[in-house]
């Protein structure tokens, strides 16, 4: 069902919404940038409506709503394990269709990749309900390219324009509550049709391309500061740490924390032994990963093109330029 | 030919070794101007002198063989660059067709800052411009520079005030992956100040310098940017007889105790100059009245809020042409 909402009414029905949700969407941090003066987009806990952003993409992704940066999994004691147990309002999060794609890829590593589902995961996803937002592309999106441009996954849409908020509710438990301060109108998503940079990954990608040379740029050039994975929405690699409290070290926690295969120590092993120590090793591992790994085991491409490697990265690494050269390589293989 | 030399000094001529020519300085508070004023100086260097221009090493432009009969004229086609100078920094210079009316407080001079250079923790040109807003026009040979971060590429420690721009570096240790790419380069480049223990980052204030160089290594934003402070250094110099680098006087302070110590500075000067001298430089003054007095005349009326830090006593040091050296 459709609707059009004046701001006003808009602000109103969001101060509902809040009574019953934690409410996730891209905001701006004033002055929260890595440089002075500038700003930091992203996601964060909003409290009024006028506080999002829907021009701009934001520097981080919404993975870390679902899958903390640092999570406490239980306390322990000499006798005692404690797990946290506060009860938590059910999850909205405003996003564009690439990043409410991304939790496609999020949900099949946490919960599909094995025989156990991700409890920790888990009972914090299931509490989220998404609202998908229009987009017009940015630089270094690549989401037509991967069909993740377009999702059937939300319960509403939320498109602002000019006085007026002009919704989709899909969620029939939403529909009271949009019928009460919209007048019906017919609304259908806006999605990206053609992104500005384009790339095609590879139908076939040999394992000839793990010896070529081409990585050796990327040893040169990545710094291996891990920017790539932190940002990436569906990156979910993470270590274990069991934390002894100082001042009494029987007691303590035992956290789970984002880990990066491009920094040091990532799948370290006793001794400081490790599968790939260049970094353009590890980019291999990275990439591939993305374009064609994940897939094989699930199916669908891991990458949703958010972009937001290419846009976080420090060196200017691009992600649609290391397609662009595994396809030209594997192109010159078909030759042969 | 009768010319009033003192006037032409402080109309930000010289008298320079070439009998009747002379050569104007170009004040760019915080190195920073538009091409339509760099027009202009290049003009007037082809019209009224050699076609050429020096670039000052604090970061002026000097025009140099200008005919002394020529400086009334010359003073007249500034006019555009006093304008310029007005609306940067506040200065109401009265008249402007008459040149510049003082020469001895020297151009406030800034590295690159924050309008470039990804280090800088502030707008170090709008600081310049704003400092030569309060001292200038003014007699008093005082030598300021601004720079953006506490690596000085203005070299600020050569000035009689440096000021380095910091920020207060703020730890969320919910965003922390424990990469240690902040710690390890604080050891590598700066001072150390930060420690890994059991898995968070701890930063030690007092050996921080408020580089803000952990928060631009941060991958994940667990540094963010915290308010803006600056640190300041005097007495710096070079010269004939006592080089020195400027010593550390306050740390911690705000935008507006910087604007207002450089202020105060100019009665302290007023106060202790030695009128039978034809210029003391504001660095003997204060080796005569001492660090104390200095310190408590700048800081009169300033409101140095709660982080701030101020030096002790100071020994500047430094090293004497005659008896430091061992040749
Ligand atoms: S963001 Fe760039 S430099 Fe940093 S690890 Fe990734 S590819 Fe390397
Ligand atoms: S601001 Fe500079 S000195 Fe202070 S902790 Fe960060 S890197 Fe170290
Ligand atoms: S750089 Fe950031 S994430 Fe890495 S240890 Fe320092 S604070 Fe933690």
């Amino acid at each position: 069902m459709g609707y059009k909402i004046y701001r006003e009414k808009f602000a109103d029905l969001f101060h509902e919404l809040r009574a019953s949700y934690e409410i996730y969407a891209p905001v701006t941090k004033k002055d929260k940038g890595m440089y002075s003066d500038t700003d930091l987009i992203t996601y964060d806990k909003v409290e009024s409506f006028t506080e999002i952003v829907f021009d701009k993409k934001t520097f981080f992704s919404p993975k870390e709503i679902v899958f903390p940066i640092r999570q406490t999994l239980f306390y322990f004691t000499e006798d005692s394990v404690l797990e946290p147990t506060k009860l938590e309002k059910d999850i909205v999060i405003f996003a564009r269709a690439c990043d409410i794609n991304s939790f496609r890829s999020l949900d099949a590593i946490f919960l599909q990749n094995g025989p156990y589902e991700d409890p920790y995961y888990k009972k914090l996803r299931q509490r989220v309900k998404f609202i998908l937002l229009p987009c017009d592309g940015f630089e270094n999106c690549y989401c037509a390219c991967l069909g993740t441009n377009i999702t059937d996954n939300y319960s509403a849409y939320v498109d602002v324009r000019d006085d007026a908020v002009y919704c989709k509710v899909k969620d029939a438990y939403w529909k009271g509550l949009w019928s009460k301060y919209g007048e019906e109108s017919e609304v259908e998503p806006r999605y990206v049709s053609k992104n500005e940079n384009t790339f095609e990954i590879p139908q076939k990608i040999n394992n000839s391309i793990f010896e070529h040379q081409m990585w050796s740029e990327y040893t040169n050039r990545c710094t291996g500061c891990g920017r790539c994975t932190v940002v990436c929405p569906t990156c979910t690699c993470f270590t274990v740490h069991d934390i002894r409290y100082d001042d009494n070290s029987k007691y303590g926690e035992r956290r789970r924390v984002w880990a990066s295969c491009q920094i040091d120590g990532f799948t370290e092993m006793a001794g400081g032994h490790g599968y790939r120590h260049k970094q353009g090793e590890r980019t291999r591992f990275r990439v591939l990963h993305k374009i064609s790994d994940f897939k094989k085991r699930f199916g669908f491409q891991m990458c949703v093109g958010c972009g937001r490697c290419e846009d976080a990265c420090q060196e200017y690494i691009s992600l649609k330029n290391c397609i662009h050269k595994i396809s030209e390589i594997m192109a010159e293989e078909e030759k042969v | 030919m009768s010319v009033d030399t003192k006037k032409l000094v402080k109309n930000a001529y010289r008298v320079t070794k070439e009998r009747y020519l002379t050569a104007l300085r170009v004040r760019v508070p915080g190195g920073h101007l538009d091409t339509k004023q760099m027009t202009l100086i290049s003009r007037i260097a082809d019209r009224y002198g050699r076609g050429e221009v020096h670039i000052t090493t604090r970061q002026g432009f000097e025009i140099p063989g200008i005919p002394m009969s020529r400086m009334e004229e010359v003073n007249r086609e500034i006019t555009p660059l006093l304008d310029a100078l007005q609306k940067t920094t506040g200065i109401d210079l009265k008249v402007t067709f008459e040149g510049y009316p003082a020469a001895g407080t020297r151009n406030v001079s800034a590295c690159i800052g924050n309008r470039v250079c990804p280090f800088a923790n502030y707008d170090t040109t709008r600081l310049a411009q704003d400092i030569e807003g309060i001292i200038y026009p003014n007699d008093f040979h005082v030598k300021i520079a601004v720079s953006g971060c506490p690596n000085d590429c203005i070299k600020a420690h050569m000035q009689d005030v440096g000021i380095l721009g910091q920020v207060e570096p703020l730890y969320d240790s919910k965003r922390c992956i424990g990469c240690k790419a902040c710690v390890d380069n604080c050891r590598k480049r700066v001072t150390g100040a930060l420690k890994f223990h059991n898995f968070t980052v701890q930063r030690d204030h007092e050996k921080c310098t408020g580089c803000g160089e952990c928060i631009l290594k941060c991958p994940t934003a667990a540094w963010t940017r915290g308010e803006k402070y600056y640190s300041v250094v005097i007495m710096g110099r070079t010269g004939k007889k006592n080089p020195r680098l400027a010593a550390p006087f306050l740390r911690w302070v705000a935008r507006d105790v910087v604007l207002k110590i450089c202020e105060n500075l100019y009665s302290y000067i007023d106060k202790h100059i030695d009128r039978s001298l034809p210029k003391e430089h504001v660095g003997n003054i204060v080796d005569r009245t001492g660090y104390p007095v200095f310190r408590d005349e700048v800081l009169q009326n300033v409101d140095l809020g709660e982080r701030a830090m101020v030096a002790k006593h100071i020994n500047f040091g430094g090293y004497e042409y005659h008896s430091n050296a061992s040749f």
